[in-house]
């Protein structure tokens, strides 16, 4: 049997239309029977912040992407999809409490998250360095060699810096508050802007060379 | 896990129109063309993970939906519930600037075959044969069954706008 479809007159979307609304509704519907069946995987949603638009991505084990607009929402879906699971489909509403820590966050009044993680997506030393992100506080910073030495392998600066540049729980996981050891910013995923907003935002000490790990 | 066709949600944005049309078109712009459409995807998205990459996937779809509202079509047969209980047509059409929606009562009132013709060959793009097959008939018969229904369609949908211009 043929695997094509035939063409059709390109004057079929205004000849049978859809009353606005519906197909937004019919998704929804989707969204729930799909989750109520255990057929849906991944759900996201984006939301908008001081430092653009975001990406949140979540199983049914926790949040597991945090995105920015410049890594191409687009491709962070392609690569859940292949990395994860294809049954992704997008619903704010699932992301209702991570958007709402976000929002607080931004706004100065939630200094540490409360969400359950799905870290699936790191794995050996680079899960090591992102597990160890969130005990430096808000406010405070650390050099990639303070975070080298504290994770128990302290010529591993530069994997350090590698770490924090894949971490795929920005601003949650707060590969933001490492910087270098003379005080500059390093890299960011977000792109340097980003990173000193939110350490602008954090009212963060920049850590001294010499500052305790 | 391997992935071949990406995220699901691209394939509900991109082909929801298309099986919603398929839907209303063989079941009336009721409730059942919305459970047909739920159907449709939620079985869809069951199969994503383990579709092969060259899926023609709007075809798939179609097939999906054909079998969901076909099964739903034997179904009434069954419990031998009228199709014809829908609302009354209305002659004023599209005054507002909004999608005139009459079509899809007119589509309802055609006879079956030409209702299932326009569904599965003319909105949902499945070949005469394969339609055929379905409705049992022959691929001329659906060939002509959709021809007719959309030169009725045209005909009595002659004042709106959108219907003005022969495309093909």
């Amino acid at each position: 049997m043929s695997n094509q479809t035939s063409p059709r007159p390109a004057a079929v979307d205004i000849q049978f239309p859809i009353e606005p609304g519906v197909l937004e509704l019919l998704h929804a519907r989707l969204v729930a029977s799909a989750a109520d069946s255990g057929t849906l995987d991944i759900v996201y949603r984006t939301v908008d912040s001081p430092i653009g638009k975001l990406l949140l991505a979540k199983t049914d084990r926790g949040l597991l992407r945090v995105a920015y607009e410049r890594e191409g929402f687009d491709t962070v879906l392609e690569k859940l999809s292949a990395r994860v699971s294809p049954r992704i489909l997008h619903s704010p509403s699932h992301l209702d409490d991570v958007a709402s820590q976000l929002e607080e966050y931004f706004a100065g009044h939630r200094h540490r998250f409360e969400l359950q993680l799905d870290q699936r997506l790191s794995a050996g030393f680079r899960h090591q360095v992102q597990q160890y992100l969130p005990r430096i506080d808000y406010g405070f910073t650390r050099s990639y060699k303070q975070v080298a030495e504290a994770v128990g392998n302290p010529t591993a600066v530069r994997a350090v810096g590698t770490a924090c540049a894949t971490n795929p729980l920005p601003i949650v996981v707060p590969c933001h508050r490492v910087l270098r050891s003379d005080g500059t910013l390093g890299g960011y995923v977000g792109g340097l802007d980003a990173k000193s907003t939110l350490l602008t935002l954090e009212h963060a000490v920049r850590a001294t060379p010499a500052g305790g790990a | 896990m391997m992935n071949t066709l990406g995220p699901f949600e691209h394939c509900v944005q991109q082909y929801g129109a298309t099986v919603l049309r398929v839907c209303r078109a063989a079941l009336g712009p009721n409730a059942d063309a919305e459970d047909a459409w739920s159907e449709t995807f939620l079985s869809a998205l069951r199969s994503w993970p383990t579709m092969p990459e060259d899926t023609n996937v709007e075809a798939w779809l179609v097939r999906i939906a054909k079998n969901k509202t076909f099964d739903i079509i034997r179904t009434r047969g069954r419990r031998a519930i009228p199709t014809d209980r829908l609302p009354e047509l209305s002659a004023g059409l599209d005054d507002a600037g909004l999608p005139d929606l009459t079509v899809w009562q007119l589509v309802a009132q055609l006879p079956e075959r030409q209702r299932l013709a326009v569904a599965y060959h003319y909105l949902g793009g499945l070949p005469h044969t394969e339609t055929a097959a379905v409705i049992g008939s022959t691929p001329e018969a659906v060939r002509r069954a959709s021809a007719d229904g959309i030169k009725t369609l045209r005909r009595r949908m002659k004042r709106s706008t959108s219907w003005e211009q022969p495309d093909e």
